[in-house]
């Protein structure tokens, strides 16, 4: 009989573990246990549990706050996967309770209306693990800096509208790309020139990649749309609105399960995207003012 | 001995990191996404992730079948999620499984996320996250390890079961894919 010791070496291994595990599946927006249900029965590996869509949030207006703790724990108690929560952009306080619920991880989030202009969390503080959303390699190591487990990028969210996500997954694996071929002596004038932590880009100069997950998030509206994100490079694929703004969620569910699991391949992605009722509806960028993009809180 | 070719199930999950075990054993790493990718492989892995998740992409793509003439034929390691889709009863929730290992396994029983941890078995770093307990073995499974009481490493004829994750770990090769390794070469010399 081999012997076991409990460990507690690296509890960051343990937040990436997690994120290693949802690789390859689709993460749904919930707001209510009944959808929660529909989202697991459709193959979700996650749900995030929210008050409202990011759609509804911007069409209602108004500060959007973390959602309310019986609502995140009815949901937690409906599902047998992994439960996500949003708090505000630096409300190291909403993910104090969020951590006290136990939520499996915090979602750092723009859809929210931030409470710090200036500061994020401190996410070492945390045991739980964090994703935050980034636009570009600088805002990711940062993030990861602060202590976040998982990257995801900061398409426009409540768009149905692909444009933003695509924009930023590109930025980031060109920027990969671009510090991988620098000579050592020029990373740190590339740390400066990104604001990013100079140990981060010797990580990714040797591996080649970033040093947690990338998932895809905002504007995944159609099974041919986190397809794409796929083949882009993005690990895993977070869906908010276009599901459950949907004709058909649970076929659509469904559908972008099938098309993420098998996203290499064109023949099951046209088979799940036929019979399916209309996606949500869209929203082109370029008609959301300046001052209301969610991409541009944060930095 | 020859080199053999270790499939890992790629459904969903956490499937890339067994490369760097199985390649650093001298053997060959393939995905398995289709029924196609059965061919050819000596082994098959089924890795982390979420059961239920998978279940549905197994129903989805029809691949019981294929998986059933799959796993007679050849040696598994069900890893976590992995364990639950071979365990014979699955609970919290009750849900369908191969039943190709004699054992009762009860999903995220340890807790949610708050409550994984890392552990070392032999001096490997192995990681539980969000793993399931085997409540019971049958006669015919050998416990390897224990943890608290509970088998955490099992072996039943062509089937191995860890509840942990020694896959994640990437800086030497993991002592359990040697152990798949050996397991793979025992049964193509019956």
């Amino acid at each position: 009989m081999k012997k076991i010791t409990e460990t507690n070496i690296s509890t960051l291994d343990l937040k990436v573990g997690l994120a290693e595990m949802l690789k390859g599946g689709v993460i749904m927006d919930v707001v209510n246990v009944e959808q929660a249900k529909i989202a697991e029965d459709a193959g979700a590996v996650a749900v995030m549990a929210l008050e409202r869509v990011p759609s509804d949030i911007r069409a209602q207006g108004g500060v959007a706050r973390m959602s309310s703790p019986d609502l995140v724990m009815a949901i937690a108690d409906a599902v047998s996967i992994p439960v996500m929560a949003k708090c505000r952009i630096g409300h190291f306080v909403e993910a104090q309770v969020l951590e006290a619920i136990g939520v499996d991880y915090i979602d750092e989030s723009e859809v929210l209306t931030p409470a710090d202009e200036s500061h994020h969390i401190d996410k070492l503080k945390f045991q739980v693990p964090f994703v935050c959303g980034a636009v570009n390699l600088g805002e990711a190591l940062r993030r990861i800096g602060e202590g976040a487990a998982l990257i995801r990028t900061k398409g426009e969210a409540g768009t149905g509208n692909i444009v933003e996500a695509v924009r930023h997954l590109r930025q980031i694996n060109q920027e990969i790309k671009r510090i991988i071929f620098l000579e050592d002596s020029e990373l740190m004038s590339e740390a400066k020139r990104l604001g990013a932590p100079h140990e981060l880009l010797c990580k990714i100069k040797r591996d080649g990649k970033l040093p947690v997950p990338n998932f895809a998030a905002g504007g995944v509206s159609t099974p041919a749309d986190a397809a794409l994100v796929m083949q882009l490079g993005a690990e895993a694929v977070f869906v908010g609105s276009g599901i459950f703004k949907s004709e058909n969620p649970k076929k659509m569910a469904s559908a972008i399960v099938h098309a993420v699991a098998r996203f290499n391949s064109p023949k099951d992605i046209l088979e799940a995207s036929r019979g399916l009722s209309a996606p949500m509806a869209g929203l082109l960028v370029n008609q959301i003012p300046i001052g209301e993009r969610l991409a541009e809180r944060g930095w | 001995m020859k080199s053999l070719t270790i499939g890992v199930l790629a459904l969903q999950g956490c499937v890339l990191p067994h490369k760097f075990h199985i390649e650093g054993h001298g053997a060959c790493f393939k995905e398995v996404r289709a029924k196609e990718d059965l061919d050819g492989i000596d082994g098959l892995i089924l890795p982390g992730g979420e059961s239920s998740s998978m279940l549905k992409l197994i129903r989805e793509f029809s691949l019981e079948e294929d998986l059933k003439a799959a796993f007679a034929r050849m040696p598994v390691w069900g890893v976590c999620a992995g364990a639950i889709l071979l365990a014979k009863q699955v609970e919290s929730p009750r849900q369908w499984s191969f039943a190709l290992c004699d054992i009762t396994i009860e999903r995220n029983a340890y807790g949610r996320q708050l409550d994984s941890f890392n552990a070392t078995i032999d001096n490997y770093p192995v990681a539980f996250i969000r793993a399931p307990i085997i409540r019971s073995v049958g006669q015919d499974v050998e416990t390897h390890a224990l943890f608290k009481e509970h088998p955490v490493w099992v072996k039943s004829d062509t089937v191995m079961i860890t509840t942990f994750h020694p896959e994640l770990y990437q800086e030497r090769p993991s002592s359990f894919h040697l152990e798949f390794i050996q397991l793979i070469h025992q049964f193509y010399k019956r």
